[in-house]
């Protein structure tokens, strides 16, 4: 109990607090870069339903269970449900958003290098929610 | 001494009983059983992942089915229930009173369980624990989901019908010579989680109520169609259920506040620390809910906000680790078989929080937010630290409970397979979250790095199950053939230090 100084749980306590402030504070400082929409950034709307993804480029294109995008471009996803709750996710690019029906969420991505990946729904949503997926086709500027 | 298997009694006088130690051993029969059956279905699971492909559970809807009633079950049927046991036995005589403040409603919190129990396992719905509109109002089919909304309700009632007697019983029973200083920490410990209990319940309870009332259509609180908003829900249940988390792990804590300096043969480095931790803890406790919504939407302010109440808390979590290290340091452990259940679960809570801060961070959440890692990071709480912790004050308080004891080797095994493989399943877990696998899938693609962690993370858990087994057997043989206990010091670590050794229960 008492009778004994505690210099060392107060030194143990300020590193702790310290290594939180320094957490916090290049998280902060990431999120801040990450969520800046780069301007001209073209649409694609999302749209999540048991269980498979839809995808509307801006000139109107549909796609379903498969993204056409173009290499050196910015992107910004809407994101919407028609029944219930699904995550958005292109886990090698960090892109996850939920999709929640009466919402509209917004997340964007600037794909660097041509390639596929996996596209997959990452918020429980029923009985196929395991085979919610889809492929992310990454293409050269076609001008 | 509480030797309830000593002297054989008829089943129903102990069931019909109001007495603090008989109540006490109804919690801890029923707890482990639920441990027991869930455990069960956490072998389902990982025996069905590992290989891509259907294995042993025919559909997703029963894999779904599954791992909704592992969690619920382990959760509000296991942890809770433990913990009440041991809260049972030990607060009245920490506090030197006859029994808890109120025996017939404790009677009656306990004989709660068993129906909401029934309800959840004769239901099995399939909804996830966290039972998410809109897809649990109109997608999730009844009456599973119906029985588990009843069955969670009746648990919630118990909980605060717990919380409101340990909490009476400690500050209005306590004997008077005693100040609240001196209680020691495994009542603080009951203190401060009965107390987050009272504030945190009653918006999951009026959650429920609204979720019920959605699924019967005259109500749209969650429901979009209806001009509802499912988001509501999430706060409200992320407002009781991270809070919650502090109450399954701090009386684990405490029990560990009991057993480390036991098996040290010293006192307690500060003790005031614990105090101060358990107090700060229960607070703060409440200024971080929304980390498990990052993903939802929520603008970067409200996103900074949460990630600051969440580090917040981390000193508070972290103090206690000292104090058991500063305990330990420069002692003559004991390392009987509660001591090294108790050391384990503080090395795999150190691991499991330092994995939380990284969640906290939100640009990081998004790598890890419903992936095996969220899966792997409370596990490491609710197996590694808080199983661990119950189970080390299990075997602690066996010869305090049976007259007996269990064996040694036995106790042993079962804490080194159940070491390896809690760090086989939920380390490995991590990693494959940060692959990607998202959490809740019945099946998945042949991925060759998301094959080899599954397969060893069931690998895992099948040790983990094979220890349970050893750990079963000695508990159900050393009950009844294990040799008498030396009860003034059943460890042979000097009576000083041996709580019961010191404060007889009076009415015994
Ligand atoms: C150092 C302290 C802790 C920190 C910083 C922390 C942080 C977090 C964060 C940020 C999440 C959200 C992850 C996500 O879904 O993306 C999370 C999830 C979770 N944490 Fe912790 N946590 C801590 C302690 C605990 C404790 C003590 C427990 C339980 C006893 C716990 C149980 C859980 C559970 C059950 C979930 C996931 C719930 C679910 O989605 O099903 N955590 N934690
Ligand atoms: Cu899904
Ligand atoms: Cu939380």
């Amino acid at each position: 109990m008492s009778g004994h100084s505690n210099w060392p749980e107060w030194i143990y306590v300020g590193v702790v607090i310290a290594l939180m402030v320094w957490v916090g504070a290049e998280a902060w400082e990431a999120e801040r870069l990450v969520e800046h929409v780069p301007e001209g950034a073209e649409i694609i709307k999302v749209t999540g339903q048991q269980w498979f993804w839809t995808f509307e480029h801006e000139d109107g294109t549909k796609e379903i269970g498969e993204l056409h995008v173009e290499k050196g471009k910015a992107y910004k996803f809407e994101i919407h449900s028609k029944d219930v709750n699904h995550s958005f996710n292109i886990h090698d690019y960090v892109i996850l958003m939920d999709a929640i029906p009466g919402r509209v969420n917004t997340v964007w991505f600037a794909p660097t290098d041509v390639g596929e990946h996996d596209i997959q729904c990452r918020e429980y949503c029923g009985l196929i929610h395991y085979n919610m997926r889809g492929t992310l086709y990454v293409e050269e500027p076609s001008s | 001494m509480v030797l309830e298997l000593q002297k054989p009694r008829p089943i129903w006088q102990i069931m019909f009983s109001t007495h603090h130690t008989d109540v006490g051993l109804l919690y801890l029969i029923s707890s482990l059983g639920f441990l027991f059956l869930g455990g069960a279905l956490a072998l389902a699971i990982r025996a069905e992942l590992f290989l891509p492909g259907a294995q042993i559970i025919g559909d997703a809807m029963t894999f779904n089915r599954i791992f909704t009633v592992h969690g619920t079950t382990l959760i509000f049927l296991f942890i809770i229930p433990f913990a009440s046991s041991v809260g049972n036995y030990f607060v009245p005589i920490m506090v030197r009173y006859k029994d808890m403040a109120y025996p017939k409603l404790n009677a009656i919190a306990f004989w709660m369980i068993p129906p909401a129990g029934a309800l959840i396992w004769l239901g099995f719905a399939d909804f996830t624990w966290y039972a998410t509109p809109p897809y649990s109002i109109i997608s999730a089919p009844g009456p599973a989901a119906d029985m588990w909304i009843f069955g969670l309700k009746i648990l919630g009632i118990s909980s605060v019908l717990g919380a409101i007697n340990f909490i009476v019983t400690i500050l209005k029973c306590k004997h008077p010579d005693m100040s609240i200083g001196q209680v020691p920490l495994l009542a603080w410990s009951f203190l401060s989680s009965s107390l987050i209990i009272l504030v945190a319940i009653p918006t999951f309870a009026a959650a429920l109520l609204m979720l019920l009332t959605d699924r019967l259509g005259v109500s749209g609180f969650f429901n979009p169609a209806m001009g509802g908003d499912p988001i509501a829900y999430a706060h409200l249940f992320w407002f009781t259920f991270h809070p919650e988390v502090y109450v399954l792990v701090i009386p684990a804590i405490g029990m560990m506040y009991e057993i480390i300096p036991r098996f040290s043969r010293k006192p307690i480095y500060s003790f005031n620390s614990g105090i101060f931790a358990f107090v700060l803890l229960s607070i703060v406790g409440f200024s971080s809910w929304a980390h498990h919504m990052y993903a939802t939407g929520m603008s970067f302010t409200e996103k900074t906000v949460f990630m600051v109440g969440t580090l917040a808390a981390v000193p508070a979590s972290a103090m206690h680790v000292f104090n058991f290290i500063a305990t330990m340091w420069n002692s003559r452990i004991k390392f009987s078989t509660p001591m090294m259940w108790a050391v384990g679960g503080i090395a795999l809570f150190f691991s499991a929080g330092a994995g939380g801060v990284a969640n906290a961070a939100m640009p990081l959440d998004f790598s890890t937010h419903d992936t095996y890692w969220v899966v792997g990071h409370f596990h490491l709480f609710v197996m590694g630290t808080i199983a661990f912790g119950s189970i080390a004050f299990l075997y602690y308080m066996f010869p305090y409970v049976t007259g007996r004891m269990y064996n040694e080797t036995m106790g042993k095994i079962h804490f080194v397979m159940s070491f390896i493989g809690t760090v086989l399943v939920f380390f490995t877990q991590h990693v494959l979250g940060l692959y990607g696998m998202p959490r809740r899938i019945f099946d998945y693609p042949p991925i060759p790095e998301w094959i080899a962690m599954n397969q060893i993370a069931s690998v895992g858990a099948m040790i983990i199950g094979v220890s349970m087994a050893i750990f079963l057997a000695n508990m159900i043989y050393s009950s009844g053939k294990g040799q008498l206990a030396n009860t003034e010091d059943p460890f042979g670590v000097g009576g000083k230090y041996y709580y019961p050794f010191e404060a007889k229960n009076p009415s015994h």
